[in-house]
């Protein structure tokens, strides 16, 4: 068994071991790989003295280079910082109208605007922030709170809509079906009256007595906020019910949902998440996207 | 498989199955409004089925003499079957998860099919229930032949196959329960993990006991590889899953390791289960069924031992490089990374030695598909311990990191390394387990092969692609020093990757499908082999003193 003999296609000489008919030949660790791994090795030990490498009990090596990752970061992040203060600064220091004046300072509104938008907002409103089922559309002129203003989008962004920043935005359509302040059918009655507002086709003579009814049960629960006209009040975040915009659904059974109900959006705050430039910019942004006039 | 047991082995297994479903009831009564309850039950149930099984056979005849003192190959033939089984089920999820990735309402709805529950279930169907039993059940063909010696004993090998089994289907049934441990490969929970370091224990001793028997004077490097494996997966498991249950009827635990050190203990775990699961012991199937398929002498045993030592030891200290550029102090990742490079060497002498070994044999590769598979893997391992030390490196890992070229490279080793290495050794172990001829068809596999390659490559592509986009879109700044693009731009540049990948992802399960239908019909219809059994087909058990030959 261990006897060595010559491979016959390569003329090399065998260990001699074998294994179910499996030999080995007795070549030697080619000069290849040798050079490679003293050029590996080299590598790594000059490394090891560049950089931080080898713990000492409550200390390390700190390397010839006396490269640390944190100091790097830091140094990035503030090199970074400075090249972004000829606009930042500006933006910080400028009030929304001197801003909008300045064609610069709107470039990069537009240039960085979309970004911190997709980050921050995109999920809920869309990435084109045309909104969706539940999520205001924030394209369309249509605003529940201020008056699509820079500024007012600015605090809705700070302060958020129900949330436990102190000084947040506060609505809320109670649940007059679920809660008992309205029997059922009254719910159904008041919604008839509600549609038939943005609807006018729905006034159709059957329809006017219960309509009538609805309008009366309106005054007495909901015109306190919504207005006795339904215009509602964008300072307080009540919803104009005579237009076409609808953040639940416009349809009779969508509006029977909401009264039955109650609706209370959640709109995050991002007072301590983005600095007060980002949100600056990222109002100016929704504000250009065309949302202004109702 | 009952009647390869004499009756004393099958009293034996029974005594075992009653053991282990006693241990399941004890968790399952307490457990039983809490997910480790159904797990209990699950294994009180497959207690008594297995248990059934062999009650009803009880009478059988038991194995000859002649059979008694022969290879024991019965556990090899259905580990087999599982390897097979386990490799559709966890490709069929892979093209799955794929497929959710590029339209995400592939979950329809249901928490158990959601990505975070069926990603571990594609980790550990591959990993652990293709890879695992291939390991297992290769070790088990490998250590006979290359010992002159049968298996130590005739229950174990059971133990271990069923055993390993078993914590495979508590992992994945875990996760569609939503349980897991929240480490990356090592998901399973405390009690899933303690049941495999008896199983693994038990294999250990299996595979000495057998090495111990050997009638050769020298251990085989398949077997280092083999051996290397088992101990340092044993550590591994052990240390990276040392946990406390909030109660033992409780399937929730908490790990004992803090903050960044559960991080580090993690990827120390995470990069040897590479380097010793999907590494070692497939150089293992590599360095027995590649030389014996192509019929050449191993090129140079010397550098089997360069190659052996440097990927044991270097591999080591490698683990750090998964957290570059994280709150572990940059000293580690130094080491980390440097310690990478150094790995590059031993890694290509191990390709190197395999592909040198197919000196006087390249023209085989024309007409063989399987040797093909093998020669193409060694290429795969090179290419892709290349990638994994060049991605080790620092400044490349901050471009590369946390984006799908980590993904590409995975499956550059997953699919062109351990899977293509282990459908050559199939392919060679089942003629010879089953004593065919050859396999029933040979088209099969050259079809096989080529759906493999193609997707392969179409995967590697895409991801190489989707990864580097992705890496540069997330650090490109505008002129007024502002990220460019949203993450959700990157996510809109990756779809067309996504769709690339699962069709490679999906060529390459058909390819898993195609090899088993082709086992499947090597051992209902191919011809028995003609072949007088030669000196190796039987072990030396006939000579009085171990290690004989010497």
């Amino acid at each position: 068994m261990s006897k060595t003999e010559v491979d016959p296609a390569t003329g090399e000489q065998t260990t001699g071991h074998e294994w179910n008919g499996i030999k080995e030949l007795d070549n030697p660790v080619p000069r290849g790989v040798l050079i490679f791994v003293v050029v590996t090795h080299v590598f790594a030990i000059l490394w090891w003295f560049l950089m931080p490498a080898f713990p000492l009990g409550w200390t390390y090596t700190r390397g010839l280079l006396g490269i640390d990752q944190r100091a790097t970061v830091e140094q990035a992040i503030s090199a970074n910082q400075a090249e972004r203060a000829s606009w930042t600064s500006a933006i910080e220091t400028s009030s929304f109208d001197q801003i909008q004046a300045d064609e610069s300072l709107m470039a990069v509104v537009k240039d960085t605007g979309p970004q911190l938008f997709g980050d921050n907002c995109g999920a809920c409103h869309g990435f084109d922030a045309s909104g969706r089922s539940n999520y205001p559309d924030l394209t369309d002129g249509d605003w529940l709170w201020g008056d699509g203003s820079a500024e007012a989008v600015a605090e809705t962004m700070r302060v958020g809509i129900n949330t436990s920043h102190p000084e947040s935005r506060f609505a809320q359509m109670p649940a007059f079906g679920r809660d008992g302040m309205l029997a059922s059918a009254d719910v159904r009655t008041v919604a008839r009256y509600v549609y038939s507002l943005s609807h006018p086709e729905f006034s159709t003579e059957e329809n006017l007595e219960s309509i009538a009814q609805g309008e009366s049960l309106f005054a007495e629960n909901c015109s306190g906020c919504h207005g006795a006209a339904a215009l509602g009040d964008a300072e307080t975040g009540t919803p104009n019910l005579t237009d076409a915009y609808w953040l639940y659904g416009g349809e009779l059974d969508q509006i029977i949902e909401s009264v039955h109900g109650g609706r209370a959006g959640h709109m995050p705050t991002w007072d301590e998440r983005l600095t007060p430039v980002e949100r600056k910019v990222l109002a100016l942004y929704v504000h250009s996207l065309g949302g202004t006039t109702p | 498989m009952a009647g390869s047991l004499t009756g004393e082995e099958r009293r034996t297994c029974l005594l075992i199955l009653g053991v282990l479903a006693l241990c399941a009831l004890g968790i399952a009564v307490p457990g039983r409004w809490d997910p480790i309850g159904v797990h209990g039950l699950m294994v009180v149930l497959l207690c008594a089925g297995a248990a059934g099984y062999l009650l009803l056979r009880l009478n059988v005849p038991e194995p000859s003499p002649e059979e008694l003192s022969g290879y024991y190959d019965a556990p090899i033939k259905v580990g087999v079957g599982l390897t097979m089984a386990w490799a559709i089920f966890g490709m069929f999820v892979g093209v799955w998860v794929a497929a959710q990735l590029a339209w995400p309402d592939l979950t329809f709805h249901q928490a158990w099919s959601s990505f975070g529950r069926l990603r571990p279930a594609h980790t550990t169907g591959v990993i652990f229930g293709f890879g695992g039993n291939a390991l297992i059940t290769t070790s088990y063909h490998v250590v006979q032949r290359t010992s002159r010696a049968p298996l130590a004993d005739r229950v174990s090998p059971w133990f271990v196959l069923f055993g390993f089994n078993l914590f495979c289907l508590l992992a994945v049934t875990g996760y569609a329960m939503g349980l897991t441990q929240s480490k990356e490969y090592a998901e399973p929970e405390w009690y899933a993990d303690i049941w495999l370091v008896i199983v693994w224990v038990t294999y250990f001793v299996l595979f000495l006991r057998t090495l111990a028997r050997r009638k050769e004077p020298h251990i085989y490097v398949a077997n280092w590889y083999y051996l290397a494996f088992i101990v340092v997966v044993a550590i591994l498991h052990i240390v990276n899953n040392l946990a406390v249950p909030i109660t033992l009827a409780s399937a929730k635990s908490y790990t004992v390791w803090p903050g960044v050190q559960d991080a580090m203990v993690q990827w120390w775990y995470g990069h040897n289960a590479v380097a010793f699961f999907l590494t070692a012991g497939f150089l293992a199937m590599m360095y027995y069924y590649l030389p014996k398929r192509a019929d050449r002498p191993i090129f140079s045993y010397r550098l089997s031992i360069l190659s052996f030592w440097g990927i044991t030891f270097f591999y080591m200290w490698a683990g750090s490089h998964h957290l570059h550029y994280t709150a572990l102090p940059h000293w580690v990742q130094t080491l980390g990374m440097s310690f990478s490079v150094m790995l590059l060497v031993p890694s290509w002498a191990s390709a190197g030695n395999a592909l040198m070994t197919m000196r006087g044999a390249w023209h085989k590769l024309r007409d063989d598909a399987t040797l093909r598979f093998m020669v193409v893997a060694a290429v795969f391992y090179g290419l892709s311990t290349f990638e994994g030390s060049f991605m080790a490196i620092r400044a490349v890992n901050s471009l590369s990191h946390y984006t799908d070229w980590t993904v590409g490279h995975v499956h550059a080793g997953a699919l062109g390394w351990v899977a293509l290495i282990t459908f050559g050794s199939l392919y060679t172990l089942v003629p010879s387990v089953w004593k065919r001829q050859s396999m029933y068809s040979n088209a099969l596999v050259e079809l096989h092969f080529w759906l493999a390659l193609s997707g392969t490559l179409i995967y590697i592509f895409a991801m190489w692609n989707s990864g580097v986009i992705q890496g540069l879109m997330w650090r490109t700044y505008t002129e007024n020093n502002a990220l460019a693009y949203s993450f959700v731009d990157s996510l809109v540049a990756m779809y067309p990757y996504y769709i690339a990948r699962t069709v490679g992802g999906f060529l390459f399960l058909l390819g898993a499908i195609v090899g088993s239908i082709n086992i499947w019909l090597t051992v209902r219809r191919s011809p028995a082999s003609q072949a007088a059994p030669g000196v190796y087909d039987r072990p030396h058990d006939l000579d009085p003193t171990p290690n004989a030959a010497e």
